[in-house]
């Protein structure tokens, strides 16, 4: 696999479109934030209409780049097994935008950012964000663009909640979402992965109240974070497929060295996540996700009625951290509230990263669904 | 009646019942051959619930709104009378409870169309009573181990379970599978398809 199959859309680059230079963007908790930047990159071409833009979502510590290559990489984009010439975001069909959220850390404007009021990055400084800050972050983009509306907007875990959002924000700007793994109410578990991670990043001695920049760098406690985060996204089964009890070498005199295999992967996993991700950000992204739920007081079905987005919802048999119990929701909600909604669940040992990996019936669902948008765009 | 080869004659028969731009559930819908037939010819507007994995893959692929569930799990993403016909087609014996799925069907429908094996047909009568055998029949293809259904009815029993629950039978059509019975059909047709509604209703 490399940048110059035919099912590949070569090399990429990100670019950055920046917005509320002179006014400010506001977030949900009514804080300034100027000027904002969004890192993002575009595969495909709009065409003369402007109707053929999937907006796509990524995950918590996704970025930009979801498909093709950057020069010198050794690894595509994070969705390039979904995004291509005659792959499900079909770039000979539709024109993909993918962006990196607000409160990133991969080019878009976060906590590591500079501050222009103090000349310092924002750390702490920087005001809590919530999903629909993001979107409405995404919103100026699509602007930007002048797409009125969106052909779909899609995205698995973080990105399915952004794809709900949206809906949620901009019903008459999506003609379908395509949420995979995902919920529209983070969970109380859910909620208590995340703070593991964020007790940890905040208990290393260098995070020092969100302000390491330019010092060393809390990169155990981030380290911890994404272990957790690792072992919620595979399964009982996966990881007894993928490590066993194998041992990484001959078995050592008894030390609390990595011994097994599946340690070895956490710890390698874990340590290099600090050469690109902030640990303040993983915190601010985190506590976004936490404060996610759509139905607050009102309830999903009020918040989908007379919505004309039609819905392709996905879930996955072995997913541990996003329950199918929580798609269904999603999907008979839409039921309940008279929207157009497909529900399937697919079989996959690969728990939560399903998603990223078991893409063959995920590609089959979403090219079809996808078509049948666009059709039903033409006759209407 | 309508003339599509890809369908059997019950099918055919559902798509002559089923009236033009009605909204229409069907309660596992396969692979969605009918329902995407209904929405061809008739303009429908339909929902599809099935458990195959399959089988979705295939009605998604078709176009159909379908949704991935057990129906013995109720209908209640779904308010009563949201749907003009139901389709419990070939699925009401394989139901784990098929007196609470039709039940749920006439709630959430304003007629239910149910089709069965009969199981009092010339065929299963000679197999069990002669030959000592479970029957297998052309529909009721499967042998006692592999078979997906639960619950074994004849043409006769249904008419007797509507009448004593207060079901009213508006119709009912019967077949073999080459053609329509239309004289004894509680022994000479493998297959019956019933259209029935609330008594109260009327």
């Amino acid at each position: 696999m490399d940048a110059t199959d035919s099912d590949s859309l070569g090399i990429v680059e990100t670019r950055y479109y920046i917005f509320a230079q002179e006014s400010p963007f506001e977030t949900e908790g009514g804080k300034p934030l100027s000027p904002v930047t969004l890192a993002y990159e575009t595969y495909g071409t709009l065409n003369a209409d402007r109707s053929n833009a999937i907006l796509i979502l990524h995950a918590l510590t996704g970025d930009a780049h979801a498909a093709g290559w950057h020069k010198g990489d050794k690894s595509p984009g994070w969705w390039d097994n979904m995004i291509g010439p005659g792959k499900a975001f079909d770039t000979d069909r539709y024109f993909v935008i993918c962006s990196n959220v607000l409160g990133g850390c991969r080019g878009s404007t976060g906590p590591a950012s500079m501050n222009p009021r103090s000349g310092k990055p924002y750390a702490l400084e920087f005001p809590i964000i919530t999903l629909k800050d993001m979107v409405d972050a995404q919103r100026h983009l699509v602007d930007h663009f002048a797409i009125d509306r969106l052909l779909a907007v899609s995205g698995g875990s973080m990105g399915g909640m952004q794809a709900l959002q949206w809906v949620a924000s901009y019903p008459e700007r999506v003609r379908s979402a395509i949420p995979i793994a995902t919920t529209a109410t983070h969970s109380p578990q859910q909620i208590a992965f995340n703070e593991v991670g964020r007790q940890s990043i905040m208990s290393d001695p260098n995070w020092n109240e969100g302000n390491y920049y330019g010092g060393p760098l809390p990169a155990k406690g981030l380290s911890v974070a994404r272990m957790v985060g690792h072992i919620t996204y595979m399964s009982d089964v996966s990881m007894a497929e993928k490590f066993g009890r194998r041992f990484k070498n001959t078995r050592s005199n008894f030390k609390f060295d990595p011994e097994f295999e599946v340690e070895g992967y956490l710890q390698y996993r874990g340590e290099n996540f600090i050469n690109r991700f902030d640990p303040n950000s993983y915190l601010y992204i985190t506590k976004a996700i936490d404060y996610f739920d759509l139905a607050n007081g009102k309830g999903l079905i009020e918040i989908l009625r007379g919505v004309k987005t039609r819905f392709l919802v996905i879930a996955f048999k072995s997913d541990w951290l996003y329950p199918s119990y929580q798609s269904q929701e999603i999907a008979r909600a839409c039921k309940r509230a008279g929207v157009e909604a497909i529900y399937a669940e697919l079989n996959s040992t690969w728990g939560h990263d399903a998603f990223l990996i078991e893409v063959d019936e995920q590609s089959h669902l979403v090219s079809h669904f996808l078509k049948k948008v666009m059709a039903s765009m033409q006759t209407a | 009646m309508s003339d599509d080869q890809s369908l059997r004659l019950d099918q055919q028969a559902i798509l002559d019942i089923i009236t033009p731009g009605a909204a229409v559930l069907d309660l596992g819908c396969g692979r969605g051959e009918l329902l995407a037939a209904l929405v061809e010819k008739k303009g429908i507007r339909g929902q599809g619930i099935e458990i195959d994995d399959d089988a979705i893959l295939q009605c998604v692929a078709s176009g159909l709104n379908v949704f991935h569930d057990d129906i013995d799990r109720g209908l209640s993403e779904y308010s009563d009378g949201s749907f003009d016909f139901v389709i419990l087609n070939q699925t009401f014996q394989q139901v784990r409870k098929p007196d609470e799925v039709l039940r749920e069907a006439l709630r959430v429908g304003r007629k239910v169309i149910v089709g069965f094996p009969n199981f009092a047909s010339l065929s299963t009568r000679y197999q069990l009573g002669l030959r000592g055998r479970t029957p297998v029949t052309p529909s009721l293809p499967y042998e006692w181990h592999d078979t997906p259904n639960l619950h074994f009815l004849s043409i006769l029993d249904f008419v007797v379970y509507c009448r004593k629950n207060h079901m009213r039978i508006e119709q009912g059509l019967y077949f073999t599978s080459k053609r329509r019975v239309r004289c004894l059909p509680n022994l000479f047709a493998d297959t019956a398809v019933f259209v029935v509604s609330r008594a109260e209703a009327r």
